[in-house]
């Protein structure tokens, strides 16, 4: 028994040698492992993002009161808008067309003579080619509009009654300033974890199979579960290194909070890094070929990971069937859980239940990797 | 070993493949043999034949579809991991891991197989300096040559003493010199270590040395037992002709191969024709086919057996391709003006040089053979020929042009065989020419008339997938592709690496009716005895040409007499030139 | 003329040839259609901001008729589903912490009195913003259903913001995301075709038999162009027909101007493939180059967030993305039946990227050397 457990460490660490070697010698595989997650990092950070910031609105004043300049004032007060004077409703149109303008707030001839009635209309148009910035334009420029007319009643003194009305006081938990970079770069790291993971191991196989190096090692003492585990302990190495990227970067250049404890973030990232290496690898022995492994894990990392783990889109919006679909992605749970971990603390139930679900993936695809290189030509 | 004496028991073994057109057919065909122990054990046969298929059965990699196989006493179907742990197998293509160094291939091998270290430091030195590597065990793999690249994969499979070592065709693509390395290391081993061995080869002096060979064809045995017992079946049908002054060994040959009905085999021998006639073929039948030639009885030796046996397995299968009726003068070869004139020409990578200042030109019609071990420098030179590399220096004219500089029309006359198979292979046969013949810009009715001609010609299957034809069905067709266009300069980079000599009668058949309408051939080579078709060779080593002639004249060069094989000739060749560079080194 | 249509029957063989290479194996067949098939119908439905469940937990302290109505009106949009009703705002954190609910709604004890004083009245709103967009988009409905409860009880505001939108009436993400999809889709794939297809002659040793012939290197790339361009159509077009007819979004533009745009997309991005291929060595390198040019580029397109939000460094940046131009393109004709003047623009980046890559790709291809 310990001579075969003794027989087993020598194999393992001979071949975690032959592996690290092979991937320190490939630049290509150093730039996928390290710079491209650096890059994407930065783009994350800086690239991407939902906030609007100085969105150009054209506001066509067809009355031109001073209640109508009045009512309009507050959207130059806001900062996510930067309003434009323009003369007539025809120039903003075609303003609107051509994407100079993402709005047009058009005060009509009768604003003042029925906002007296106080039945003031103001039309607001919205181009929906992007129906999120879309939205978005519209609840400021609505907000701004409304403010300036509470301010507007605060002039007229309190003569006016402002009514018995409901107001809303809203909190926003966890991101308190709903910067959508608070809930991307967590994203971030599952999305960097899942890519490596694709891109890095998906060749693996598939390149010793077609260089024929696998025929040789067959014949040798070496069993299946040992070529899988030296295939993934350099890459786990890239990974953590790519982990402690992401998250050195959330805390210190994006100010995301971390409000888990770290530990779990840390084990639980290290264990979604190996379901996903092992994802790849299994790519690579089922397709046995370069081509067809390189296509696979291009489709079964960066859109499924972006569209439908709960990265950008929450999954409670998505239809029955299709949430059943993205529930099947770890990436799915581990977005939960991680998201949960930095914004939110550690819950525990929230971290029993996703590490075990990842466990099981990874314990699944690990037999089906290990039965892809089980030493059979045929 | 086990107690019956056999490392390998083979019991009505069978393996079913599926075509990739769906229909199964037998790979292996109820196959029953025993295999002793501590001998070297040849298993040839032509390509297609199971060879390999045999192997990897006995190595545990495939699982027989029927009947049993022993190997070391074990079932390998129900056990493979203890046949697998106790053997060494070394495929077609070693899995050289070709960005490790040599020293760390070995390593991670003599890990794997559990080497203790003390036994570990003995074995390497041996290892490193039967191979003559110990210079190189920093290089990475990749970088080796293909012969030293064969030695490292032979010195991996051998990190440990084996109870049974396979080696699967070691020396395909491998130049004489290596092979010789190769094979005087295995025997080192035997002798030494009361090795069992068992190789597939398609050479047949291979073959010779081994204590037993088991010829197969389409997953049959057809015949078993010592070299000397195998040879006998040929005895009293091998002759020895010597063509009329004037006429060139091969055009006698290719009249000897056109009449398979009388002659099993011809091939052209230090200047005479060696051929076998057939068992029902009487010495009047041969006098009546060569009317003007003398003819003598010679020694049978194993390749006669082994082509009379398969063309009496194979039948009416067995013709060969229709060609140009064979002329019996050869035709005019134009005005013999040289249409290559290669002058000067250098060739450096960096600070290595491939090509040190060659020279050499070749006439209208020749044949010109190109020989030298891996590594010599014979592809660059080729490649340069082709306008695929830049020269560094000196002057290169292929039929008056530099083809790198001129007009892509001045390619149209040429055609290109490559060393290994270069055509696309998920199209089919037919698509391949098409493609072809369209990027040669050939007008329609023209391109279709030569698709026809040349299928005919090569006895090619229009429909079938050109990836996985037989190795020789694909040198076919690649030759095929190459002379769509009617070239008038044809170059050949080792057409016949890994084909079997059954193949390699049909091609070269080919490639003298070629030459006979007046075709200039350049081709390069591993199989020496080929050199015997050529008008001229000329050998290069380590970048330098050796020696340049015909192939009279290059034994003469290396001091041997007709009877000189041409292998011997090419070997003495290089290694005078080493030592002479050698003692040069020192005295400097 | 005569050399032209040798010319011409040239690069014909040669789209043959690269068409059938790729197409006749079938597994390359159903990774080039199938995939494209299913992403689309899936994110169609996945990829969605638009709100149909949200969880949420009330805490009503005030209990009485008006609070009723309001929890009613909000459980009767369908959207927001009540996960539970809390006895006291300290139960809160734990529902959403454990992200059971999105939302909650908590109506103090004095509600009712203070809105029979007629004083404003405030609903608390708990949003978790760990999806800030559900959380803003959630927000953004609470908002509007009080804002109907206050005129169903007869309070006006003076002045009214009537909202409409243009090209996507309902503002649902679907109709912004599926025409992008049109160009992003087929972007990857045939970016990696066009990357594989000179690195994979040089692996197989295809690449030289090529070179002796007499085709031109730029025959040789426009011979690889276009069948790499075909795929990358036909998956265009897969993608075209689900949004029209599986998803049913209505196109505004012009059919053939659509087609002349993504031929001018697809020419790019195939130009840019064959680029990364001549410098390629193999098909390993060949793959991970065109990742890391590929996911930057699906980035910093627009297709998840809009260009304008980018600093502008990289709005600059993606001056060389012809994916960011395929996209505008796609979805301004097929969204807003933009014309040709109103995206004509677009055209310039692109026919740049083609100009410097074809050609780059072409030399490269003969210069490069093993």
């Amino acid at each position: 028994m310990t001579r075969g457990m003794s027989g087993f460490l020598t194999r393992l660490i001979a071949l975690i040698r032959k592996e690290t070697r092979q991937m320190l010698r490939d630049r290509s595989n150093l730039m996928v492992g390290l710079l491209l997650p650096a890059a994407l990092i930065l783009l994350f950070g800086y690239g991407l993002s939902f906030d609007v910031r100085d969105a150009p609105v054209a506001v066509v004043l067809e009355d031109r009161s001073e209640t109508a300049r009045d009512t309009v004032a507050g959207l130059s007060g806001s900062p996510y808008l930067a309003p434009v004077a323009v003369p007539d409703m025809g120039r903003a149109v075609a303003l609107l067309r051509a994407h100079t303008v993402d709005a047009i707030v058009r005060v009509p001839v009768d604003f003042t003579a029925r906002k007296a009635g106080g039945e003031g209309r103001i039309q607001v148009l919205l181009n929906g080619y992007d129906a999120t910035s879309a939205m978005t334009i519209g609840t400021y420029i609505d907000g701004a509009i409304q403010l300036s007319v509470l301010h507007d009643q605060d002039r007229m003194g309190p003569g006016m009654d402002s009514g018995s009305t409901l107001g809303l006081v809203q909190r926003v938990w966890f991101n308190a300033a709903s910067i959508s970079t608070w809930y991307l770069v967590p994203g971030l790291l599952v999305l960097v974890i899942t890519l490596i993971g694709a891109f890095l191991t998906s060749l693996l196989i598939a390149r010793e199979w077609e260089r024929g190096t696998l025929e040789s090692l067959f014949v040798t003492p070496v069993r299946p579960l040992e070529l899988v585990m030296a295939k993934l302990a350099p890459y786990m190495v890239i990974g953590a290194i790519d982990v402690a990227l992401c998250l050195a970067s959330a805390r210190f250049l994006f100010h995301v909070p971390i409000r888990g404890s770290l530990g779990v973030i840390i084990v639980s990232s290290l264990l979604y890094l190996s379901v996903s290496l092992m994802l790849g690898l299994l790519i690579s022995g089922v397709t046995r070929n370069q081509f067809a492994a390189s296509q696979m894990a291009m489709l079964a990392s960066f859109m499924p990971a972006t569209m439908l783990s709960g990265f950008v889109y929450d999954i409670r919006n998505m239809p029955t069937a299709i949430r059943a679909i993205s529930l099947m992605l770890p990436a799915t749970h581990f977005m939960d859980l991680i998201k949960g971990l930095f914004l939110a603390g550690t819950v525990w139930p929230l971290v029993f239940k996703s590490c075990g679900i990842l466990l099981l993936y990874l314990v699944g695809l690990g037999f089906l990797t290990t039965r892809t290189l089980r030493k059979r030509l045929d | 070993m086990t107690d019956t004496g056999f490392t390998v028991v083979a019991q009505g073994l069978r393996k079913v493949f599926v075509a990739p057109d769906g229909k199964p057919f037998d790979a292996i065909d109820d196959l029953s043999f025993r295999i002793r122990a501590g001998t070297l054990t040849a298993l040839t046969g032509p390509d297609g034949a199971g060879k390999t298929t045999l192997m990897r059965m006995m190595a545990g990699l495939l699982r027989p579809d029927a009947g049993t196989l022993q190997v070391l006493g074990e079932d390998v179907s129900l056990r493979p991991q203890a046949v697998q742990n106790r053997i060494s197998y070394m495929p077609q293509r070693f899995g050289l891991y070709e960005d490790l160094s040599v020293q760390e291939n070995l390593d991670l091998y003599a890990d794997l197989h559990g080497v203790p270290m003390e036994q570990r430091r003995e074995r390497f030195s041996r290892m490193l300096e039967m191979t003559d590597m110990a210079r190189f065990t920093a290089r990475p793999a990749g970088k080796l040559s293909g012969g030293m690249k064969q030695k490292l994969g032979l010195a991996c499979t051998l990190v440990r003493s084996p109870d049974l070592l396979l080696l699967d065709e070691p020396s395909v693509g491998v130049d004489p010199l290596s092979r010789r390395d190769l094979w005087t290391i295995l025997e080192q081993l035997i002798e030494g270590e009361n090795l069992s061995v068992i190789v597939s080869t398609a050479y047949m002096d291979e073959a010779a040395r081994c204590t037993d060979v088991f010829v197969v064809n389409r997953g049959r045995l057809l015949a078993e037992g010592s070299p000397e017992d195998l040879s006998h079946r040929a005895k009293g049908l091998t002759y020895e002709a010597a063509p009329p002054p004037g006429m060139p060994a091969r055009v006698l040959q290719a009249r000897l191969i056109d009449a398979p009905d009388r002659i099993v085999d011809a091939v052209p021998r230090g200047g005479r024709v060696w051929f076998i006639r057939q068992p029902d073929c009487d010495e009047a039948a041969l006098r009546e086919l060569l009317p003007d030639t003398p003819f003598e009885p010679r020694t049978e030796e194993l390749e006669d057996a082994f082509m009379a046996l398969l063309r009496e397995h194979d039948g009416d299968s067995g013709k060969t391709a229709e060609h140009a009726p064979a002329a019996t003068v050869p035709q005019s070869k134009g005005d013999g003006h040289p249409v290559i004139v290669v002058r000067d020409l250098v060739r450096r990578f960096g600070d290595f040089t491939a090509v040190a200042s060659t020279s050499f030109s070749v006439a209208q019609g020749e044949i010109f053979g190109l020989l030298g071990p891996n590594g010599a420098g014979k592809t660059t030179t080729f490649r340069m020929l082709c306008g695929l590399l830049p020269a560094t220096s000196g002057h290169l004219e292929v039929a008056g042009l530099n083809l790198r500089k001129a007009r892509a029309e001045a390619r149209g006359r040429i055609g290109y065989v490559s060393q290994k198979f270069a055509l696309y292979g998920n199209l089919t046969v037919r698509e391949n020419l098409e493609f072809f013949a369209g990027a040669y810009g050939l007008p329609r009715k023209r391109a279709h008339a030569r698709i026809e001609a040349v299928l005919k010609q090569f006895d090619l299957e229009p429909g079938a997938v050109s990836g996985i034809l037989p190795v020789g069905y694909k040198q076919r067709l690649a030759m095929a592709a190459g002379l769509l266009h009617e070239p008038d300069i044809l170059f050949l980079d080792e057409p016949t690496s890994g084909i079997d000599p059954m193949a390699r009668r049909a091609f070269w058949r080919t490639i003298t009716a070629l030459a006979q309408d007046g075709v200039t051939i350049i081709v390069t080579t591993h199989f020496m005895e080929e050199a015997e078709y050529c008008d001229r060779i000329a050998i290069q080593d380590d970048g330098r040409m050796l020696a340049l002639g015909t192939p009279q004249q290059v034994r003469e060069q290396a001091g041997g007499d007709r009877a000189m094989d041409m292998n011997t000739a090419f070997i003495a060749n290089v290694e005078q030139s080493r030592a002479a560079l050698a003692r040069k080194g020192e005295a400097a | 003329m005569e050399w032209l249509t040798v010319w011409l029957a040239q690069i014909l063989s040669l789209c043959r040839k690269e068409f059938l290479a790729v197409i006749k194996d079938p597994a390359n067949r159903t990774i080039l259609f199938v995939p494209v098939l299913m992403q689309s119908v899936l994110f169609g439905y996945g990829a969605t901001f638009d709100l149909t469940n949200v969880p949420y937990v009330v805490v009503d302290e005030s209990r009485s008729a008006t609070s009723t109505a309001l929890l009613a009106r909000i459980d009767g949009t369908g959207v927001f589903r009540r996960a539970a009703t809390l006895e006291t705002p300290a139960q809160i954190a734990a529902m959403i912490d454990a992200g059971k609910a999105t939302v909650a709604i908590t109506i103090p004890s004095d509600f009712d009195q203070r809105l029979t004083r007629g004083q404003a009245s405030p609903v608390e709103v708990v949003l978790d913003g760990r999806n800030s967009s559900t959380a803003g988009a959630a927000a953004g409905q609470i908002g509007t259903i009080v804002a109907d409860f206050n005129r169903s009880r007869g309070v006006h505001p003076a002045v009214t913001v009537e909202r409409r939108a243009w090209y996507n009436p309902n503002l649902l993400t679907r109709w912004s995301l599926l025409p992008t999809l049109i160009a992003s889709l087929s972007f990857m794939q045939t970016l990696l075709i066009a990357a594989l297809s000179v690195a994979r002659e040089r692996e197989q040793g295809t690449f030289d038999q090529l070179m002796v012939t007499p085709l031109r290197p730029m025959q040789i790339m426009v011979g690889k162009l276009l069948p790499a361009m075909t795929i990358g159509l036909i998956q265009s077009t897969l993608v075209l027909l689900v949004i029209r007819f599986w998803f049913q979004i209505p196109m505004q533009g012009s059919l053939v101007l659509l087609y002349c745009c993504l031929i001018g997309f697809t020419t790019a991005a195939v130009g840019l493939g064959l680029s990364i291929s001549a410098l390629s060595l193999n098909m390993q390198q060949a793959m991970l180059y065109t990742f890391i040019v590929i996911m930057p580029m699906m980035l910093l397109s627009g297709m998840v967030t809009p260009v304008r939000n980018m600093p502008r460094v990289l709005q600059l940046a993606t001056m060389v993305n012809p994916l960011r131009f395929g996209i505008d393109m796609a979805r301004r004709i097929y969204l807003e039946g933009a014309g040709l003047s109103d995206i004509a623009f677009d055209f310039v980046p692109l026919a740049a990227i083609t100009a410097v890559s074809l050609p780059l790709a072409a030399w490269l291809f003969r210069n490069r050397l093993s």
